[in-house]
């Protein structure tokens, strides 16, 4: 992936992002419709509580409250003692109460902070706070061309799903700073179950407060939210042209409007969107039909007590407790599922480089050919645990580990058995050996007078060709061994 | 203090509701009515009563995370003013 190379402006930037994620409930925030949005037909998960219909009354998720608190916590925030809800008032047809129920000045949870590398450089995010709130329906646009639909159509499939609101200090200080920051927090989602990360169908999104200053100013320049970024590449994309173009603005001598402009990815360019200017006025005030929530100190000491090991301090383990490069540790912790049967390999007995070595290359590469992870292949990690424990011992060699691998990744099977069935425990009889790497160097003159003649490359060709004559079975460490001492001698 | 015709103009834009030159100057005078009315609490004394978030006497009113049945797509739509078979249709909406 390129990025856009970041451009020093001269002036100091300053970005703020909110982030939007549904929560991953069974149903709705304030109603038992379905919150399977995606797969059901249009208008057929909704009832009268997300239709708005008069006299119906919302009750509280408590999953999506427990969820909520426990990505707070995760953010490092705090959990006040009480917390209620607000409505926000305003007409649109993918919301038919008129308002939606969000949370204004008592949030779930504030004051947290995450914090990342960018650039190999510490950096912290101040996390404002993280409230909870209703998503809204979807609309699609009748006819092709936006501009000559004559109506909208509303599905309210997805009006209710439960929402976190996460919002972020803006403390950011790049848009290399504002990725990362994104991608880190996506991360930390998804490992704690509430989240699932999918920025591309929105079920995460990212809005980007940016603003400039000249450097050493501590008044904040006049901001532009920017929407419509759904991708990581996006969000960066999109911010990098905002900056470059309010430099350009203040360079000429410009104001700056406050304003929403959405990213066009295909004119690689934020534009205004003036019809979301007006005035919003949304009249906050305490819903009357949801009692508030007192969240109990026990209740929210088993929530912290329940997050798993997150992924950053799992990697730092993995560096020091299996002597990974920081590299690998990343890329091993940066899923759970993957971090998990990693520490699964290593209980079972394989060695802590090995397993990397093996999850990382050859399982990785068949879980994306097969799409599926090795936890639920047919090999499953105890098979692959058998099959390196040959290698392990000497029972087979490394090629033939990849063919089985390859092979029963999706049958499964045991690898033991297969090995004495087909015959192909490894070569490494000496007297074996050396008789086949006597024929080899007999038919081979022109290799062997190269490699005495002092090319080292040729060495490898005849190691080939007596593993090919032992049908990849050969001890490739004894079989160098072996023709060293012939050819030197 | 009386609210002046924009205040008007700005409450009926918000409530989405088109109302003419007399009807504006009508709802002001209602509005003004009720507002003098509610503005008897602001002369109440609550020196000794403590601050609060909340009226009722209710916390933690809240259900498990379980699906329940929902409306079938033709219940749905039955009361909508317009529709195309599975979707509510709405005025165009450029945003
Ligand atoms: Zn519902």
């Amino acid at each position: 992936m390129t990025a856009p190379a970041t451009v020093d402006t001269g002036y100091e930037v300053v970005i703020g992002l909110e982030v939007h994620a549904q929560l991953l409930t069974r149903s709705k925030m304030f109603c038992s419709c379905s919150a399977a949005y995606t797969t059901a037909p249009p208008n057929s998960n909704t009832c009268p509580v997300c239709l708005g219909l008069p006299g119906a009354l919302p009750v509280i998720n408590r999953q999506a409250v427990e969820m909520t608190v426990r990505t707070a916590l995760a953010l490092n925030c705090e959990i006040p003692p009480f917390t209620k809800f607000d409505r926000k008032n305003y007409f649109y047809p993918d919301l038919p109460k008129g308002y939606q129920i969000s949370q204004y000045d008592l949030p779930l949870s504030q004051d947290g902070h995450l914090e990342f590398d960018v650039d190999g450089v510490r950096t912290r995010c101040g996390v404002t706070r993280v409230h909870l709130e209703e998503d809204t329906g979807t609309m699609h646009h009748a006819g092709d061309v936006l501009q000559e639909a004559t109506s909208s159509l509303v599905d309210l499939n997805r009006c209710g799903v439960p929402l976190m609101e996460i919002v972020g200090e803006p403390d950011l200080r790049s848009a290399d700073a504002a990725r990362e920051y994104l991608v880190r927090l996506r991360q930390i989602l998804v490992y704690i179950g509430v989240n699932d990360g999918n920025l591309e169908e929105g079920s995460l999104r990212c809005d980007a407060n940016v603003s400039l200053r000249v450097r050493g100013a501590t008044e904040l320049g006049t901001k532009v939210e920017v929407k419509n970024m759904n991708s990581f590449r996006a969000v960066h994309h999109a911010i990098t042209f905002e900056i470059e173009r309010q430099a350009r603005v203040l360079d000429d001598g410009g104001a700056l409007v406050q304003e929403t402009r959405g990213w066009v990815e295909a004119r690689g360019a934020t534009v205004s969107q003036r019809s979301k200017e007006m005035a919003h006025d949304y009249r906050y005030f305490p819903e009357p039909d949801l009692p508030p929530l007192q969240l109990g100190r026990d209740l929210v000491e088993s929530i912290r007590a329940a997050i798993p090991e997150l992924p950053e301090a799992r990697a730092a383990r993995f560096s020091s407790q299996y002597g990974l490069s920081a590299y690998d540790a990343a890329v091993l912790t940066g899923v759970r599922a993957e971090a998990d049967t990693y520490e699964a390999l290593v209980d079972a007995g394989v060695s802590a480089k090995v397993a990397a070595n093996w999850q990382m290359g050859d399982v990785a590469a068949l879980a994306n050919e097969h799409h599926v992870a090795l936890a639920d292949s047919g090999l499953g990690v105890g098979g692959l645990a058998a099959l390196l424990a040959l290698v392990e011992s000497g029972a087979i060699n490394g090629s033939t580990a990849k063919e089985l691998l390859s092979e029963l990744y999706i049958v499964g099977g045991d690898p033991a058995a297969l090995v004495t069935e087909r015959g192909l425990g490894q070569v490494g009889d000496a007297a074996q050996l050396a008789a086949v790497v006597a024929e080899v160097i007999e038919a081979n003159p022109k290799a062997c007078a190269d490699f005495r003649g002092g090319r080292e490359a040729a060495l490898q060709s005849l190691v080939g060709q007596v593993m090919k004559a032992t049908r990849g079975r050969a001890d490739a460490r004894m079989v160098t061994t072996l023709l060293r001492e012939r050819l030197s001698g | 203090m009386p609210l002046d015709p924009e205040e008007v103009a700005h409450v009926a834009l918000l409530a989405r509701l088109g109302l003419d030159g007399e009807e504006r100057r009508r709802m002001g005078a209602d509005l003004d009515r009720i507002l003098d009315h509610v503005s008897a609490l602001q002369r109440a004394d609550i020196s000794d009563v403590p601050e609060t978030a909340q009226v009722g006497a209710l916390v933690n009113v809240w259900r498990e995370d379980v699906p329940a049945g929902s409306l079938s797509q033709e219940q749905a739509l039955a009361n909508a003013p317009d529709t195309d078979g599975e979707y509510f249709k709405v005025g165009a909406i450029q945003e």
